[in-house]
């Protein structure tokens, strides 16, 4: 900690003249880069309808309320559809993520130089793509319907849910994993009595959390054509019925809460 | 004598306990998912010929990624690339600037009764709605264009981010903070030195990772017409240009992974 020595006294201050410059020029640039940003943005927006957004978010909530609560009815089988989605999805993804966790854990893989980044270049590319994404090329590739959701949310959650399995993995106690080796117990054998008992708890956590997850994802995938209560909220946006669309969205935000509820529960029994 | 069976002389063998211990719990979950698998897998409509068409569509694609097409649609993937990351510079920033003040608002052992419930509305409401929801309807609002997507990231990331930075606060050490306002500080001070400290690198830790997610959702935010890389992605689906496609998903993936990567060296430098 630098200290200033003047004709008053001794001057502490946290930062030397230097170190505090630096910070200084941060900050502009940072400031400087936000500038441009909006800038860019401003430019590509047309600030008459901004202005203009006041009434029109005023006509869509009179045109929206109150929900048209008859149509619910016609809900009953989206949402079996968005939760067929979610639940398979993640289903096929735990399956496919479980061996994809194994080869990239350090303490589990074949070959930490081969086997290693290949299956953390699985773990990238399907995380850093959006399941609506996965969605859009799944339709262009087998059709629109529930089964390219399905397979849509399984591809998106095998990277999160291989992440968290093999960190959960290259986290366990080893002396463990060494008792059952002295044992004389084969490569399957320690897996299936040393490490899959200790990463169990963590598994069945990453389970019912991208679960919840999934049942988030799968209400917006039918926007794309991917089935579910989002077809039914797309088709509503198209004809402009904002009740039918305000009683979609009600019921999307109650299947979140839900299963936010049914993710925390499941956990906190878990855990 | 001879009534010993060489079962007594070994002992009962060891077997693996039960995940779970009640057989009645047991038995009923395993019977109620078989029953509920049959009931999802049976409702799911597979058009298997439409499939198997697909098929070649798909291996096309894949394919395509080995000769991604950068340069024929170059303008058009410039520039939705760079809308895109305007579009997260300029939200993260915002939100992370908004999200702040509602984090502190929405820790209980720092605000009052009525700001804590305000501001765990706001969280709570930022939170359950979708990014893709929220743009659909500023798009209604504002008109297309990337001010509805930089307004839908900003939303989200204060929910996000509010959140996780109140259960940091939530759970910081009272000793230090106690410390702070026993010499007389004013509020501004207790936080700045009592607070900030103990959050600021989880804070900067966890922004990072939220400009992250910032980015890949930017990338969906086009198909409703709330600016980015989306739009033309999506179009290069539609129109079956799947090198093109190909090579906006590989410049998704490699600017995550670059972004992974920097927010680790920023992270392990604030810890």
């Amino acid at each position: 900690m630098p200290i200033i020595e003047r004709d008053e006294g001794i001057d502490w201050r946290r930062r030397t003249p230097r170190e505090s410059l630096v910070r200084w020029f941060g900050w502009l640039l940072g400031v400087a880069v936000f500038l441009v940003c909006w800038q860019r943005i401003s430019d590509a927006t047309t600030w008459f309808f901004v202005w203009d957004a006041p009434r029109i978010a005023d006509d869509i909530w009179t045109r929206a309320t109150p929900p048209r609560w008859e149509y619910i009815t016609q809900l009953g089988r989206p949402i079996w559809d968005t939760i067929n989605i979610a639940t398979l999805g993640t289903i096929i993804a735990l399956f496919l993520a479980v061996p994809v966790a194994f080869l990239a854990a350090r303490n589990t893989t074949p070959s930490a130089l081969f086997i290693r980044p290949i299956a953390l270049l699985i773990i990238v590319s399907t995380r850093s793509i959006n399941s609506l994404i996965w969605a859009l090329l799944l339709i262009a590739i087998i059709g629109p319907g529930v089964f390219a959701g399905v397979i849509a949310i399984a591809i998106r959650s095998i990277g999160f849910c291989a992440k968290l399995l093999y960190e959960a993995i290259e986290e366990i106690d080893q002396t463990q994993v060494e008792a059952i080796t002295a044992t004389g117990a084969s490569r399957w054998q320690v897996m299936a009595y040393g490490i899959v008992p200790q990463i169990m708890p963590a598994f069945a956590g990453i389970a019912v959390f991208r679960w919840d997850i999934n049942i988030r994802e799968s209400t917006v995938l039918g926007l794309v054509g991917a089935g579910g209560i989002g077809l039914q909220l797309s088709s509503s946006l198209n004809v402009l019925a904002w009740p039918q669309v305000s009683l979609i969205l009600l019921v999307i935000l109650a299947a979140v809460i839900l299963s936010e509820w049914v993710s925390a529960k499941v956990r906190g029994a878990i855990i | 004598m001879t009534d010993v069976t060489l079962e007594a002389k070994l002992g009962t063998p060891w077997r693996k306990p039960n995940l779970i211990q009640s057989p009645a719990l047991r038995w009923t979950l395993i019977i109620g998912s078989i029953l509920y698998l049959i009931a999802a897998v049976s409702t799911i409509e597979v058009n298997w010929a439409r499939v198997y068409e697909g098929l070649d569509r798909g291996a096309q694609f894949i394919l395509a990624f080995t000769s991604p097409d950068f340069t024929s649609r170059a303008g058009d993937i410039w520039a939705g690339m760079l809308e895109s990351i305007v579009m997260t510079v300029a939200a993260s920033v915002v939100g992370i600037v908004i999200s702040i003040p509602i984090g502190l608002g929405a820790a209980r052992n720092i605000a009052p009764l009525p700001i804590y419930m305000i501001c765990r509305g706001i969280v709570a409401i930022s939170r359950a709605l979708q990014e893709i929801i929220v743009a659909i309807l500023l798009v209604a609002i504002f008109g297309f264009g990337p001010l509805a997507g930089f307004l839908t990231l900003s939303f989200a990331t204060i929910g996000f981010l509010s959140k996780l930075l109140a259960e940091d606060i939530e759970s910081m050490d009272k000793v230090q903070a106690e410390a702070i306002k026993a010499s007389g500080a004013r509020w501004m001070q207790w936080i700045n030195y009592g607070v900030q400290p103990q959050v600021m690198p989880r804070l900067v830790g966890l922004s990072m990772y939220r400009i992250d997610i910032n980015f890949r959702e930017s990338a969906i935010l086009g198909l409703v017409g709330a600016g980015g890389i989306g739009a033309t992605l999506n179009t290069a689906f539609d129109r079956y240009e799947y090198d093109t496609a190909a090579a906006i998903l590989l410049l998704i993936i490699g600017i995550v992974m670059a972004l992974e990567y920097l927010s680790g060296i920023i992270r392990a430098r604030v810890q």
